[in-house]
């Protein structure tokens, strides 16, 4: 009943906080389309949600991002079929776990097609909606790992940095508009994405995540740290000489 | 879902309803023409969408708004195509306003027959909504003032309709909200008048009791009448009032008619009480738009109205200033800040129209959402399919819609709705945001709604032109 928002896209839904954060759309009577490559997944979720709420629709999209040229079309037939769109939000995102001498030139490849420019191919295409709409938030789920460039994971953290930094000029661009673009910065979440990590400092579950986001998005934060704590070694990490940070062993 | 099946996003707007508390995402193209129009259709039907027609969006609810469909805006199409000043026969496209509409005529010595409280609805709106005035109990809706229109079928074809040649089309695509085909010209008969000036007479009532007795005895003796009720009063002094009733002169009474006939003469004050810019008057009320700020607001009204000086029980006033009296504050819904404002209005039978409404007062007042403004008229039963007339009266209410109090709001028009049904009551589309299918079945009946469906059948039978309305009291 809020005339906030009414109808929502989560890109990147299937699992992890983006499964989460349809439950929590869900429980706040938004309807939302569902987008992934895994189809059997999607229809998991669809009907999860669909559990919560039978008064929204779950429409799942089988879709990879790094299709990019179908990314318009869809976009307007899910809107189409949600019958408009207020929020969407950005979730997909790959972490191959790369050896500290490994440098392979596809995976960093597929790391950025998946996390950066699907990313654009979706964000430019819902960016271009709500400008003229003059109405519209987007989210982006970027990373703390995005903050400097740690000796793990070079292309993943480039990604994320690259993904903030896309979404602040969004942000800039569409302010005028009366369009929100909020960046979220999840620290450790408890997904399959987390499972292999050495590292569980202030482990969250996606479903407080997404319960934060959510809330975020709905304020029109700028960055959301999730949760808060990581801000805090944002800034310590910002505020690092370069000889003492490439000494730290993370 | 190939790139030639995608409209383009430049088209795409929010699409708000006039109260600012519904709205939508939808395509919006604006032809000039008929063909222009023409093309519209063929662009829809190539994307496969639905269309919903918008004059100048000046119905409160849904009416006017259809999610993600092309938004077909009609306010281009806005040529006065021939006037008969002898006659006072006008002909006019389907986007010309009201305001075009007496500018237009009263110089010759005609007016609107029948003109809403504010002059910026496009012609072609009142005939989808078939509205009514202050003056309806006399005069009846404005399609009763319709002596024929053009209307362009989705098929594509372009036929003329008037009573005499097709009665059952005629009643039915005026007030039937755009569903049957897109009316493109209109020839009105307007209403002759000997002077730019009404006589105007004020009265307060001490309650809604007194107001109805006040009624009961004015309405022989009116051209206009209609009451401002206090919702927020209680107690004995529930449904406190002030009524106006205009009246026209007649032929020689106007010893100046030419001069007050004038276009000038007819503006509304660009000032309000001669001191305030009336652009920045809703400003002022923004502290005032709570239920104690509306409280004092209300009480100062009864007691100015009171005052010799400023309560002025008889008057002379324009024809403009006594009908548009929403004009007077431009951008007076801003007041009623981001969640914008409702209005419900239901139609009630004489013989129960003061329970009902000291009831919906209350109810209100118990829910804690008191209507900041509500205006009461007299009104009769009319041919028309979708009438929302009665042979009685109707209380429009305004509603201030928050975040925090939306869902609240929804369920106490509900409940209202249940009380109005009870004692058949009816309800108006360019009005409503909150009806619910069982209310839109329950006060139409079974015999209507098979009858909208079979000329729904014969002029739309793909469903092309649907709202935001239709879909949530049909889901056509």
């Amino acid at each position: 009943m809020s005339k906030k928002w009414k109808h929502a896209i989560i890109v990147g839904a299937s699992g992890g906080i983006g499964e989460a954060i349809v439950y929590e759309l869900a429980k706040q009577g938004i309807s939302v389309g569902i987008i992934a490559r895994r189809g059997d997944e999607l229809q998991r979720v669809a009907a999860n949600a669909g559990a919560i709420s039978n008064q929204s629709k779950f429409l799942p999209f089988v879709h990879d991002v790094t299709h990019y040229s179908e990314v318009p079309a869809l976009l307007q037939e899910i809107t189409k079929q949600l019958g408009g769109l207020d929020l969407i939000i950005y979730n997909s995102g790959i972490m191959p776990l790369v050896g500290k001498t490994e440098y392979n030139f596809e995976t960093d490849k597929s790391i950025l097609n998946t996390n950066i420019l699907g990313a654009f191919a979706w964000l430019n295409e819902a960016a271009m909606r709500f400008q003229n709409a003059r109405s519209g938030t987007i989210v982006g789920i970027s990373s703390i790992a995005g903050e400097r460039g740690r000796k793990g994971m070079p292309a993943y953290m480039t990604s994320k940095a690259a993904l903030s930094t896309y979404l602040e000029s969004l942000r800039n661009r569409l302010a005028q508009y009366g369009v929100k673009v909020v960046t979220i910065k999840p620290g450790v979440i408890d997904t399959n994405m987390s499972k292999d990590s050495p590292n569980k400092l202030w482990l969250m579950s996606p479903e407080k995540a997404a319960k934060e986001i959510v809330a975020a998005a709905a304020k029109g934060s700028v960055v959301k740290y999730v949760p808060f704590q990581w801000r805090f070694v944002s800034m310590v990490l910002h505020l690092l000489p370069s000889f003492i940070f490439r000494r730290l062993n993370f | 879902m190939g790139s030639s099946k995608l409209l383009p996003v430049d088209h795409l707007r929010k699409v708000e309803g006039w109260g600012g508390a519904v709205s939508s995402f939808g395509y919006v193209y604006s032809p000039k023409s008929t063909e222009e129009l023409l093309e519209v259709i063929a662009i829809a039907r190539k994307h496969d969408r639905k269309i919903t027609i918008r004059g100048a969006g000046r119905s409160y609810g849904d009416a006017a708004t259809g999610a993600e469909n092309i938004i077909l805006d009609t306010s281009g199409m806005n040529t006065v195509l021939s006037w008969n000043l002898e006659k006072g026969v006008i002909t006019v496209e389907c986007g010309v306003t009201i305001e075009q509409l007496w500018k237009h005529c009263i110089e010759d010595g005609w007016w609107p027959p029948v003109v809403p409280g504010t002059m910026y609805p496009t012609v072609g709106g009142c005939i989808g909504m078939n509205i009514h005035g202050k003056n309806n109990f006399k005069v009846g809706p404005f399609g009763d003032h319709v002596v024929s229109f053009t209307m362009v079928l989705v098929s594509g074809e372009i036929i003329n309709v008037s009573r005499e040649s097709d009665a059952e089309l005629f009643h039915a695509v005026i007030g039937g909200f755009g569903m049957f085909g897109i009316v493109v010209s209109i020839t009105l008969q307007m209403k002759k008048v000997y002077s730019g000036l009404l006589r105007v007479q004020a009265w307060t009532t001490t309650d809604l009791h007194a107001l109805f007795d006040l009624y009961k005895e004015q309405i022989p003796k009116s051209d206009y009448l209609v009451g401002w009720v206090d919702c927020l009063s209680s107690g004995k002094k529930l449904g406190r009032s002030i009524v106006h009733q205009a009246n026209y002169f007649a032929e020689g009474e106007d010893p100046t008619p030419t001069a007050t006939l004038r276009i000038d003469r007819q503006s509304l004050p660009e000032k309000i009480l001669g001191v305030f810019p009336k652009s920045l008057v809703w400003m002022l009320l923004l502290p005032f738009m709570n239920n104690v700020g509306m409280k004092f607001i209300n009480w100062l009204r009864i007691v100015a109205s009171k005052l010799p000086l400023l309560g002025k029980p008889q008057y002379e006033q324009s024809h403009a200033e006594f009908a548009f009296l929403l004009d007077y504050v431009p951008g007076w819904k801003k007041a009623y800040g981001d969640g914008g404002l409702i209005q419900y209005q239901s139609f009630i039978p004489k013989e129960h129209a003061e329970k009902v409404f000291a009831s919906q007062i209350e109810m209100c007042q118990r829910a804690g959402i008191p209507p900041y403004l509500g205006v009461f008229k007299q009104h009769k039963p009319d041919a028309f399919l979708f009438t929302h007339a009665v042979d009685g009266f109707s209380l429009a209410l305004d509603f201030k819609v928050t975040d925090a109090n939306r869902g609240n709001l929804w369920k106490l028009c509900s409940e209202m709705n249940d009380l109005v049904l009870k004692h058949n009551g009816r309800f108006y589309f360019a009005k409503d945001a909150t009806l619910r299918p069982s209310d839109f079945q329950a006060f139409l009946g079974d015999d209507v709604i098979q009858k909208f469906k079979s000329l729904k059948e014969k002029y739309d039978p793909s469903g092309l032109l649907q709202t935001d309305l239709s879909q949530r009291l049909m889901r056509l």
